[in-house]
């Protein structure tokens, strides 16, 4: 049995489309699209890990840990978006903030 | 890359792993949600490990299950949500959903079965090599071009993370009115002539 980069690249290939479906199928729960988001993020850095491991290059986890960086500010502003919007609405329903549909 | 018992491993973790981020989508709790994505960062953790990087996986077990899960935890339990309302209609979008996310999975799978990765040869242009493990471990060497080469990156994302830590105080803070609070400088400056008041009262009368 030998692991190589193509099992790396499938397992996070079925992440980034598991991530892709939740935002689908939750399409009304904002709480559940920024899981789905983390999903996504997490099936690209491990893409980044698995070539920085094929290729001995140290680049891509420098480039993970950025990303690492990115989706914790993502979540944390994205969840404080939505407490005020829940604040403001008293829902978390992605199709109440209509305000500015016209 | 990784033989033996390592690959039992890799297959328990991923095998984990994907089936808790089904049921991250898939669960009826959004709680429930939000521990599978706790048992989702675990066993990718674990992979991070197989893969080499063990600085990676105990920043993701610590970002990510330490602050962001337990930030997703508490909205979760903070917000008085009817989740199952929420849920309603929920397998109208679910062929929709489930015919793009099989278009992508097949796109990705025929570009990994066209493409070639190459091992890397004298050819490859690798600008950081990984170390040998024995003098140095993965979290010296990363933190070695972390703050030489990339060191205007690390400062771009710690503006990143002032510019995010800001915008979610001032975008969570609510000032409410009619609030009494305990002002420290008003009781420090009362002096006997401020705070005391003598009035004549007038016999059979009253204030």
């Amino acid at each position: 049995m030998q692991i190589n980069i193509a099992h790396y690249l499938t397992i996070a290939a079925i992440l980034l489309t598991t991530g892709i479906l939740g935002v689908f199928v939750n399409r009304r729960n904002v709480i559940a699209i920024l899981m789905s988001i983390e999903l996504i993020l997490l099936a690209v850095n491990l893409n980044f890990v698995a070539f920085s491991a094929a290729l001995h290059d140290l680049v891509g986890q420098i480039f993970a840990l950025f990303v690492l960086t990115v989706a914790a500010a993502e979540s944390a502003i994205g969840l404080a978006i939505l407490v005020l919007f829940f604040r403001n609405k008293g829902s978390v329903a992605a199709e109440d903030a209509n305000v500015m549909k016209g | 890359m990784i033989t033996g018992f390592a690959a039992v491993f890799f297959y328990l973790f991923a095998v984990i792993m994907i089936v808790a981020a089904i049921m991250v989508i898939a669960a009826r709790n959004p709680v429930h949600s939000v521990l599978f994505l706790i048992l989702v960062f675990f066993n990718a953790s674990g992979l991070f490990l197989l893969g080499g990087a063990e600085f990676l996986a105990m920043i993701l077990l610590m970002v990510y299950v330490g602050a962001v899960a337990v930030l997703f935890l508490f909205v979760v339990m903070m917000l008085d949500v009817d989740f199952a309302e929420l849920k309603r209609g929920m397998g109208r979008y679910a062929p929709i959903g489930g015919l793009v996310g099989l278009i992508v999975l097949a796109e990705l799978i025929f570009v990994f079965m066209s493409v070639h990765f190459s091992p890397a040869g004298p050819d490859a242009a690798v600008t950081q090599p990984v170390p040998a493990a024995l003098p140095r471990s993965n979290t010296q060497a990363l933190g070695d071009i972390l703050y030489t080469d990339y060191v205007f990156y690390f400062e771009l994302a710690g503006f990143i993370l002032l510019t995010a830590m800001i915008g979610a105080i001032v975008l969570a803070l609510h000032h409410r009115s009619g609030v009494k609070r305990q002002s420290v400088g008003e009781q420090v400056k009362r002096n006997p002539q401020t705070a005391i008041e003598v009035k004549k009262v007038e016999s059979g009368k009253g204030i």
